[in-house]
């Protein structure tokens, strides 16, 4: 038996700030930027961007043996920003991590565990040349640079034809452009039978969860706005209350599901729909025969609206002292050969200028990932504010008690969630 | 003579679990009550922020949250099924095995299974059982709550609490096992002379013989529960619906790690501690003088 008692969770709160005792030295900023030797990098734990980071490590040590990087997965934990967190506060955080999530940067930045990359001669311009304009989105408010915007998974709107068919529903144009033709269309699915939901995105109340219901149809019905501009809410507006509006009405009409879903429900055909990035496309290759669209709008869907990046970013962290090799390294696992890589091994579209065009021939030898490729070009982040993660859990716990529960009126919790968020980012 | 000199090898012995009490658990909680008087935050070594004395503000912060509010409430009602649910299953389910009834092996492991399997697992058959489309609602039929359990404000955290009796009822099960070794079997004797029916003996020779055992069992539960995380977190979707079943260290949880605010994640923990400790200790007083 471990009791597990209060005095445990205190203890494992604080042994984060007892960790930072030990480990760690301070290096001044300007020689760590030159450093070379050996460093350590980490990756996320998903299996196609493993192959490729072990391939992009293996050609660098190939050419730099004085150099050498060794990879490894993001050590298991709640979740992987927390296992940064913890790494960066006991000093012994990684040279890079290929999986920062853009909501964690200022949290990472406010620790004191980022290198700006504007510290290396040529970092600013390596971002603004590789990403083009859609760079400055992630840009910190002090006007530096924490993190090289790498690859995003723009969100779009899957279908399954089966389900549809079997509904009644046109597969190759199915009525999915406005709120309206939405709601209809979920109703003719759950009404014929066809799926038990349209649509099941988690309603879990964990802070990122909007990012795959509500943030991406915002992303599309206001014209590209992030949640937060100026320091000031966005959604407290007709375009945010028309997104809630519709989603409050899935869930009251139970086309979209309130309980945690134990596996897939696109995969298992218990949701006829669902809101993915181009990572699905391998996910559901023998599983489903799919669709795919963009987010519904109230007037109506258009080829170039926006949706949200989903975008994981790669980070220098200060625990590391062999920065030069550090910022070369991550040069070349983002250099167009090395973005070619990354397209064709985890169908994941790199944060470039003119993707499309780069890879021209690959997109012709897979053009279910073509859709995926030109969305990239409209992608929203989320704001780069102080206070990130506690504003996103801020607006869920509004969007879960009134939208998925409507325990309140979702214009009502909307603003006092604008209200909230206003004094958070302030 | 001191204590230590009359028993050098006993120090020496107890020395190494002395210095990891001290260092996993004494430390930490000094840390943590100091880092709840002051604004903190977790940073890279050798970056200095400055970390001022603030008073009780990190108390008046989560005191003044309704969100850590419904979580201390949420935790009581937890407990106040929980509990007493455990302490009387496991000791009616500990006398029914201490028996010769048949399989009786095969009934100890049965309980002690869902305690040793792992959160995540067992969870997700009570997914599968508790969901609208679930084993428990399909046998209840027009019965069945609606909402469903989990997703239902006034059944989400007596879903949970009965969960957890259930999940943990093997380890407490086997602590009364222990405990009903040393009731003396002369004592169920002589009720039986003196005519006792099997719930009069089970009254008055089972329940105060293992009186030490059920204190301990309602300490542990107690504990235990107000440390409720895993639960919450996998089975409600984070503590929902709309923070009902929300524990506090869940929220020490998402404002200390998550949202990276240490020192009220702090203050939600001392107070945690400190009622622990009250109810810990009332119902140690309830006992003695029951007793």
């Amino acid at each position: 038996m471990k009791p597990r008692i209060p005095l445990a969770a205190l203890a494992a709160l604080t042994l984060v700030a007892v960790a930072a005792c030990g480990g760690g030295s301070k290096t001044s900023a300007a020689d760590a930027a030159q450093a070379h030797g050996p460093i350590n990098v980490w990756l996320s734990n998903n299996a196609q961007e493993v192959a490729w980071g072990k391939q992009a490590v293996t050609a660098w040590n190939t050419a730099h043996p004085d150099q050498k990087v060794t990879a490894q997965e993001i050590p298991a934990g709640q979740t992987s920003e927390a296992v940064i967190a913890a790494s960066i506060t006991a000093g012994n955080a990684p040279c890079l991590i290929y999986n920062t999530s853009p909501a964690a940067v200022p949290n990472f930045q406010a620790q004191g565990g980022l290198v700006p990359l504007d510290d290396f001669a040529d970092g600013a311009s390596y971002v603004t040349a590789r990403s083009g304009e859609a760079g400055a989105q992630y840009k910190s408010p002090d006007g530096k640079f924490y993190q090289l915007p790498w690859k995003a998974n723009p969100v779009m709107l899957f279908y399954n034809k089966k389900i549809f068919a079997k509904a009644g529903i046109s597969t190759t144009a199915p009525p999915l452009s406005t709120y309206t033709e939405f709601l209809a269309t979920a109703q003719k699915v759950v009404s014929s039978g066809a799926a038990k939901y349209a649509i099941l995105p988690s309603p879990s109340s964990q802070f990122f969860q909007s990012w795959f219901d509500f943030y991406p149809m915002y992303a599309a019905e206001s014209g590209g706005q992030q949640l937060v501009v100026d320091k000031k809410a966005t959604f407290d507006s007709p375009a945010g209350k028309a997104v809630a509006g519709f989603w409050q009405q899935l869930y009251a009409q139970n086309l979209a599901g309130k309980e945690a879903y134990n596996g897939d429900s696109f995969a298992d055909g218990t949701a006829a729909m669902a809101s993915v990035g181009p990572w699905a496309v391998a996910v559901y290759k023998d599983k489903v025969d799919w669709g795919v669209v963009s987010l519904p709008t109230q007037a109506g869907s258009a080829e170039d609206q926006s949706t949200f990046s989903d975008a994981k970013n790669v980070a220098v962290y200060t625990a590391c002292t062999n920065r030069g090799t550090a910022w070369d390294f991550l040069k070349f696992s983002t250099s167009k050969e090395q973005d070619g890589k990354l397209l064709e091994m985890t169908g994941q579209m790199p944060l470039r200028q003119n993707l499309t065009q780069e890879y021209a021939a690959y997109f012709t030898a897979n053009p279910k990932y073509k859709t995926f490729a030109a969305k990239s070009a409209h992608v929203v982040e989320v704001p780069n504010v102080p206070a990130s993660v506690e504003m996103w859990q801020a607006f869920r716990d509004a969007w879960s008690n009134s939208v998925i529960f409507g325990k309140e009126d979702p214009n009502q919790a909307l603003s006092q969630a604008a209200t909230k968020i206003n004094d958070l980012v302030k | 003579m001191s204590a230590h000199r009359r028993q050098p090898i006993g120090m020496l012995l107890s020395a190494p679990y002395a210095v990891f009490i001290a260092a996993v658990f004494a430390y930490p909680l000094g840390l943590a009550v100091w880092i709840s008087f002051h604004k903190y935050i977790f940073t890279a070594p050798g970056v200095d922020v400055p970390r001022p004395f603030v008073g009780i503000d990190n108390y008046t912060t989560v005191l003044s949250d309704p969100a850590v509010r419904r979580s201390f409430l949420n935790i009581l009602v937890f407990l106040v099924i929980n509990v007493p649910l455990t302490v009387g299953l496991a000791l009616l389910l500990a006398t029914a095995l201490n028996a010769a009834v048949p399989f009786r092996t095969f009934f100890r492991v049965s309980f002690y299974v869902p305690y040793v399997t792992a959160s995540v697992a067992v969870v997700g058959v009570w997914l599968f059982l508790f969901s609208s489309d679930g084993l428990v609602n399909q046998v209840l039929g027009s019965a069945a709550p609606n909402p469903s359990w989990l997703i239902n404000e006034h059944w989400a955290m007596p879903s949970i609490a009965i969960y957890v009796t259930w999940k943990q009822l093997g380890f407490f099960i086997l602590l009364y096992l222990a405990a009903l070794q040393n009731v003396p079997k002369e004592l169920y004797e002589s009720a039986a002379v003196d005519g006792a029916t099997k719930w009069r003996s089970f009254r008055s020779v089972t329940v105060p013989g293992v009186r030490p055992a059920t204190t301990l069992v309602t300490l542990l539960a107690i504990i235990t529960g107000a440390n409720l995380f895993t639960e919450p977190y996998l089975l409600t979707n984070g503590g929902g619906p709309s923070g009902k079943s929300a524990s506090p260290v869940l929220l020490m949880y998402q404002r200390g790690i998550e949202q990276g605010h240490p020192d009220t994640a702090a203050a939600i923990g001392v107070l945690l501690v400190i009622g622990v400790l009250i109810i810990a200790g009332g119902q140690r007083l309830l006992e003695r003088r029951q007793a």
